[in-house]
C-alpha cells in the first residue's frame, strides 16, 4: 500500500517538482488536479462497486430459502458470521453451474457474499462452511474494501493518463520554457527527472495492476488461514479447493473485473496453475497446489497437536 | 530537559493506547459471551417446535424425546450470574447437547424416518443450532484468551490494574462423557 501512495505522489507532484526546478509554476496545480480527479473517480467506483459486481454476475439475493440446499447455505452463512464475530452478510446466489464464490462490500456491516449454484451442488456441508469462512475472512480483513479501492485506483490512473497524453500532445507544455533562470544549474538533473517521470506515466497502468495483484495474492493466503481459524478444519477447505479446481470450466457469469474477489480464478486461466516468475506476477490468485499444500500443512499440525496422528 | 519531556509524552501515549486496547478487548469478551447466550436462547426456543414436529412420526421413541424436553427445561431454569455463571450454564447446556445428540443418533437408526422431508429439515436445523453454539463458544474462548494474554503480558500488565482487567474463565466441557474420545472398534471377531 505504501508503494501505491508513493507512486501516486510521484505521478502527481513529481511533475510539479520538475516544473518548479525549471522556475515555472511554483503552485503544484498538476498534483492537485490529478489528486482531485483520482479521488472523485475512486469515490464513485467505491460507492457503486459492490452493486455493479453483483449486477454483472446476475446474482439474486436469497431472502426466503426454499430448497434444502438453500436452507443449508443460509444456515452455514449464519454460523460462520457467528464464528467470525461479524454481522451476517447478505447472501446472493449466482445462477451458474461452475463452482465459485465471491465477497464484496465496504465493511463488515455492509458486506455481500455470493455463491454459485454449482458450488452448492458439489460441496458437502463442511466444504461449504470452509468456502464461506474463506469469504468471511476477506470481509473481516477489510479485503473487500481494499480490493474495491484498488480496482478504483487502477481505473483512475488509466483515465488520467489518457487526459494527460492528449494535453501534452496539444500544448507541448513541459518543454515550452526550455531552461529557466535556475534551470541552468540543474539542467541534467531536470532532464533525468523528466525522463523518469514520463516513463512512469507510460508504465503507470502496468505498475498499479502489478501492485494490486501482489496485494490480492497475499490476501488469498490470509483468507485461507482465516477460514482454518473459523472452522478449525483446514482440510475441508483443501478438499473444497480441489473440487473447485477439478471443475475446470470457467465461470462465465463472472467477468474478469471481479476476478480478484472470487475464491479461485473464475477465468480458468492457465497462469493461476503454473509457477514461475511471470505467473507469480500476473495471476490474481496463488497457484492452487500451493494453497492446498499450505492448508494440508495446517491440518497436519493440528492433528499432531491433538495427538490424533496415526503412529 | 527536552528529552525528559518527550519521554513523558511517549510513555503517556503508550499508557493511553494500552489502556484503551484492554478496555476494547474486555468489551469484546463480554459481547462474545452474550452471543453464546443469544444462541442458547435460540436453541431453547427452537426445541419445543422441533419436538412437536417429529412427535407423531417418533411415537415409539418417547423416552428420547422426553429426555430432550427435560434437559431443555433444566437449561432454561438456570439463571445464574457472577463468576460461577459460566460453569453452571455450561453444565446444563452440555446435558442438553447430550440429549440432542442422542436424538440425532436415534433418527439415524430409522432410515425410513429420514426419507420424510420433516426429519431431514429437523436434522439440518439441529446441526446448525449445535454449530452456532459451538462457534459462539469458539469466538468467546478466542476473545477471552486474547484478553487474558494481553493483561498478563509485560508491559501491558502494568496498566491492567488501572483498567480493572481480570482473568476471565474459558468455556470448558464439564461433562466427562462428552470429553471422552469415542472408542470405535472395527476389528472383526
Amino acid at each position: 500500500m505504501i508503494g501505491f501512495v508513493l507512486f501516486f505522489a510521484w505521478l502527481g507532484f513529481g511533475g510539479d517538482y520538475i516544473w518548479a526546478l525549471q522556475g515555472h509554476h511554483p503552485f503544484p496545480w498538476v498534483g492537485i488536479l490529478l489528486t482531485t480527479v483520482a479521488i472523485i473517480t475512486a469515490w464513485h467506483t467505491y460507492k457503486t462497486g459492490p452493486e455493479k459486481v453483483l449486477w454483472a454476475t446476475g446474482a439474486q439475493e436469497l431472502i426466503d430459502p426454499q430448497t434444502d440446499a438453500e436452507r443449508q447455505v443460509a444456515n452455514v452463512v449464519d454460523e460462520m458470521a457467528i464464528a467470525a464475530g461479524i454481522p451476517r452478510p447478505r447472501l446472493w446466489i449466482i445462477p451458474d453451474d461452475d463452482p465459485n464464490a465471491l465477497a464484496t462490500g465496504h465493511d463488515p456491516r455492509d458486506s455481500h457474499i455470493a455463491v454459485t449454484r454449482g458450488l452448492l451442488k458439489i460441496c458437502n456441508r463442511d466444504e461449504l462452511q470452509a468456502v464461506i469462512a474463506h469469504e468471511l475472512g476477506h470481509v473481516k480483513n477489510l479485503d473487500v474494501r481494499l480490493m474495491t479501492t484498488l480496482a478504483a485506483l487502477v481505473g483512475a490512473v488509466l483515465l488520467v493518463r489518457e487526459g494527460m497524453g492528449r494535453m501534452m500532445r496539444g500544448g507541448g507544455l513541459p518543454t515550452r520554457g526550455g531552461g529557466g533562470r535556475k534551470g541552468k544549474s540543474a539542467g541534467p538533473l531536470i532532464a533525468i527527472l523528466l525522463a523518469l517521470w514520463i516513463i512512469s506515466w507510460i508504465v503507470a497502468p502496468l505498475v498499479t495492476q502489478l501492485l494490486a495483484l501482489a496485494v490480492s495474492r497475499r490476501r488469498e493466503y490470509l483468507a485461507d488461514a482465516m477460514s482454518a481459524q473459523f472452522t478449525r478444519n483446514p482440510l475441508a477447505l483443501a478438499s473444497a479447493l480441489a473440487k473447485i479446481e477439478g471443475a475446470a470450466a470457467p465461470t462465465t457469469a463472472i467477468r474478469s473485473g471481479a476476478a480478484h474477489l472470487c475464491i479461485c480464478d473464475p477465468l480458468g486461466r492457465r497462469l493461476t496453475n503454473s509457477e514461475g516468475w511471470l505467473a507469480d506476477r500476473f495471476a490474481t490468485h496463488p497457484p492452487m497446489s500451493m494453497r492446498i499444500s499450505r492448508l494440508k500443512g495446517m491440518g497436519y499440525a493440528q492433528l499432531k497437536k491433538e495427538g490424533g496422528l496415526p503412529v | 530537559m527536552w528529552v525528559l519531556l518527550v519521554l513523558v509524552v511517549i510513555v503517556g501515549l503508550w499508557v493511553v493506547s494500552a489502556y484503551n486496547g484492554l478496555i476494547s478487548l474486555k468489551n469484546q469478551t463480554v459481547n462474545a459471551f452474550k452471543q453464546i447466550d443469544v444462541q442458547l436462547k435460540r436453541r431453547h426456543d427452537l426445541i419445543p417446535n422441533l419436538v412437536n414436529a417429529v412427535k407423531g412420526a417418533m411415537d415409539f421413541e418417547r423416552s428420547t424425546l422426553e429426555a430432550v424436553i427435560q434437559a431443555r427445561n433444566q437449561a432454561v431454569k438456570v439463571n445464574a450470574s457472577g463468576p460461577e455463571a459460566v460453569k453452571q450454564i455450561s453444565q446444563a447446556e452440555n446435558a442438553l447437547s447430550g440429549a440432542l445428540s442422542r436424538l440425532l443418533v436415534t433418527v439415524e437408526r430409522y432410515p425410513e424416518l429420514k426419507a420424510t422431508g420433516n426429519i431431514g429439515q429437523l436434522q439440518e436445523e439441529l446441526s446448525s443450532t449445535e454449530n452456532r453454539i459451538a462457534f459462539a463458544r469458539q469466538l468467546y474462548n478466542d476473545t477471552a484468551t486474547q484478553y487474558n494474554t494481553k493483561q498478563q503480558q509485560f508491559p501491558t500488565t502494568l496498566v491492567a490494574g488501572l483498567a480493572h482487567a481480570e482473568r476471565t474463565d474459558l468455556w470448558e466441557i464439564e461433562d466427562q462423557a462428552e470429553r471422552a474420545v469415542p472408542q470405535v472398534d472395527l476389528s472383526r471377531r
